[in-house]
């Protein structure tokens, strides 16, 4: 972790006036791309991601096909507009680590065997960074995923925490993900209570760890709130 | 053979006779490559990887202009096993990379500050080339020990007028710490350390953590496709703790 | 949420005790509790507990009468686009009557690229290769029409009970329809856009009490400004 001039908490607060464990604003909505079979955008703060699913599709060539399961295929990429230096649109590594991360995040949830021989598509797409861009991407993708009525077990919360100024904090911005001691991106079904994704760089003790991972899961249900809101605003009679 | 490997795991047994939390046999080699400025070579049981160590010079990162740079790229060689493919590093390959390079980078094991030749402009750049050359399983653990044990026997070469000297040293690169990475996989009930080839087909969910000497976490990665429980989760944190103690003690 | 409409499930949430219940499409059971695996309308009866999802593609099933479109003339038979991740085959045998030649007959003269049938799944092996056929009483080549695709799960809805929705749409449009049970409808006739502005609207508002009234409410609207 690069260590930053300005300090990152100033009297209990955060640089952007946030308390430790308050969550930015959220944003979602969904079906936000006409012919995709199902869409989301979800912003938390600055950080803004749209996911698409297509899906389940025929798979070609015919040698990749599961013979008893679906493929799930995903996509995570960073416009170069959405960072401070534009960012070439070739995949880099670090976007290859990503997109195999978070399809790993989703797999658990979905019931692949229901559609053998498929592919379920996930594309994300990071229209503005600004920390923590994998978990807010992996919100949408749920969200994606339930809309284009693929069968799954749960839906799937994503959230950052970390360490910044020795305060353990819930979503990182940009500022605080570059500058902090530590940072974790971590995912879980909610209603199966179930974690799908743990990752971290950084220095903490493991109690430190621990504690952050029950603010996380803390976070996640509030993140779920607003997911199970958000689908069920769509279905609702509108006059 | 998946089927027995959960048939004998349901009885508490695994197919090498191993005990769920011991390590198969571990050989370590040093400077193995002449010509890399470090190197070594590990053996997991069966699975065995080479790390090498070249510095070069280069310029700085602009937001650390007065630290060294490290670089750490793994190479799935395709003699290595029927399912590695010639070309450039596929998502495995670059994951792998990418986890040994936070373990590293984060323990701040290399004093990356020393490495400085004038800031802003020049510094050394540290190169880590890991090779997979058989794989048997847990690659991740004899990548990241491969990496470290090459690291602690790097040299840093002779400079005269900003051109490197190859063959002539001045020091040894300044590692002042041993970060130890331990994967930790789950199948069924069942937590194991150091998954073999076998045992890595049937896994459901698997755990990397990396672990300073004073037993401060700075890398966790979970892999696998399946969803793992809060309680599994902390036992295998205390898990990897234990066996990181043991796995240093072979880091000279 | 209003009495207007139906409670809806998503994924994950409990839908009922199994109680000895089979389970139905879309559900799944852990520890003798059902859950659902989409977001849908439960529906539970003495014998099955299921959801009808509100999105979704469509799961080839035997016996199903289908609307498809031709995707390819092979020697003996026709690949066939069912509006689903599978792709079904129709082989010669199931679609002709009489004895073919088929090294001096090109048998797109029978069906051709592009051309729309109405055929029933004969078949769905366990890997999911699907066999339609033409020897059906109500198969037959479509002609002229346009295709409109819903989801198909709620098929159900466009039809109606007994057929009343469909019958009240084809009376009051005076148009020829035909639904498949995989979301594609076929619709002719000179006011074939108020036919599918009705099938759209039950599409978007297929779990909403009182729907057929709205329908039919729309279908007259358009009839009295004439």
């Amino acid at each position: 972790m690069k260590k930053s001039e300005e300090k990152l908490i100033v009297d209990g607060k955060r640089i952007d006036g946030r308390l430790p464990d308050q969550l930015r604003n959220i944003e979602v909505k969904v079906d936000v791309i006409s012919r995709a079979d199902g869409s989301a955008e979800v912003a938390f703060g600055n950080t803004r991601v749209i996911a698409s699913v297509y899906g389940p599709r025929a798979l070609y060539p015919k040698h990749l096909q599961e013979y008893e399961s679906s493929i799930l295929r995903c996509r995570y990429s960073m416009a170069p507009f959405s960072v401070d230096e534009r960012k070439s649109p070739v995949p880099d590594r670090r976007s290859i680590e990503l997109s195999k991360v978070i399809r790993l995040a989703l797999e658990p949830a979905i019931f692949l065997e229901d559609f053998p021989k498929t592919a379920i598509d996930v594309f994300l797409e990071v229209v503005q960074a600004d920390g923590s861009t994998r978990v807010t991407g992996i919100n949408a993708a749920s969200l994606a995923l339930a809309l284009a009525g693929i069968p799954m077990r749960d839906l799937v919360c994503a959230c950052s925490v970390g360490k910044v100024d020795g305060t353990l904090v819930v979503d990182l911005n940009g500022k605080e993900d570059n500058f902090g001691e530590a940072d974790v991106a971590f995912a879980m079904m909610p209603s199966k209570n179930k974690i799908t994704l743990l990752q971290m760089d950084g220095l903490l003790s493991k109690e430190e760890l621990k504690k952050l991972i029950e603010m996380a899961k803390e976070a996640c249900k509030k993140i779920y709130e607003l997911q199970k809101k958000a689908l069920r605003e769509k279905y609702k009679v509108k006059e | 053979m998946e089927s027995y490997v959960l048939e004998l795991l349901e009885k508490g047994r695994r197919i090498d006779g191993r005990k769920f939390d011991e390590f198969r046999e571990i050989r370590i080699e040093e400077n193995v490559v002449q010509k890399a400025e470090g190197s070594a070579s590990v053996w997991l049981g069966e699975t065995r990887v080479i790390a090498g160590v070249k510095l070069e010079l280069g310029t700085p990162y602009a937001d650390s202009p007065d630290q060294g740079v490290l670089i750490v790229n793994a190479e799935f060689t395709p003699l290595a096993s029927p399912d590695f493919e010639p070309g450039p590093p596929g998502e495995d390959a670059i994951e792998l990379a990418r986890v040994v390079d936070r373990g590293i980078r984060e323990s701040e094991c290399i004093e990356l500050e020393k490495l400085c030749i004038t800031p802003g402009e020049k510094v050394w750049c540290i190169f880590v080339d890991i090779s997979i050359l058989n794989h048997q399983g847990n690659l991740l653990d004899a990548s990241a020990l491969a990496s470290l044990v090459a690291l602690r026997n790097t040299r840093i070469p002779k400079l005269e007028d900003d051109k490197i000297i190859r063959g002539e040293y001045e020091g040894k690169l300044p590692v002042r710490y041993k970060p130890i990475n331990i994967s930790v996989a789950k199948i069924g009930n069942a937590l194991l350390i150091d998954p073999n080839f076998e045992e890595e087909k049937v896994v459901e969910s698997k755990v990397s953590i990396s672990v300073r000497d004073d037993d401060k976490i700075c890398a966790i990665q979970k892999q696998g496709s399946k969803e793992i429980s809060f309680e599994e989760m902390d036992k295998i944190f205390d898990l990897a703790l234990e066996k990181s103690k043991e796995i240093r003690k072979l880091v000279k | 949420m209003s009495e207007k409409e139906r409670p809806i499930v998503l994924p994950g949430e409990f839908v009922d005790e199994k109680k000895g219940r089979k389970l139905g499409d879309n559900v799944y059971e852990e520890d003798g509790k059902v859950f659902s695996k989409v977001i849908g309308i439960p529906k539970l009866t003495e014998n099955e507990i299921s959801v009808i999802a509100l999105a979704g593609k469509y799961v080839p099933k035997v016996g199903d009468r289908v609307i498809g479109v031709i995707l390819d003339v092979e020697v003996s038979g026709w690949f066939v686009d069912i509006n689903s991740p599978y792709i079904a085959f129709l082989p010669l045998g199931e679609a002709v009557e009489e004895f073919v030649d088929t090294s001096r007959v090109d048998i797109s003269k029978y069906y051709d690229v592009n051309e729309i049938i109405f055929c029933r799944i004969s078949k769905v092996a366990k890997n999911k290769t699907v066999q339609v056929t033409m020897h059906d009483l109500h198969a037959k080549k479509l002609v002229g029409g346009v295709l409109v695709k819903i989801t198909p799960s709620k098929v159900p809805r466009v039809i109606g009970k007994g057929g009343s929705m469909i019958n009240l749409i084809k009376k009051k449009t005076k148009c020829e329809l035909l639904v498949g049970q995989n979301g594609v409808i076929w619709v002719k006739g000179k006011n074939k856009a108020k036919a599918i502005e009705a099938i759209l609207l039950i599409e978007k508002e297929s779990h909403i009490i009182g729907l057929t009234e709205k329908v039919e409410r729309m279908l007259s609207e358009g009839n009295e400004k004439k």
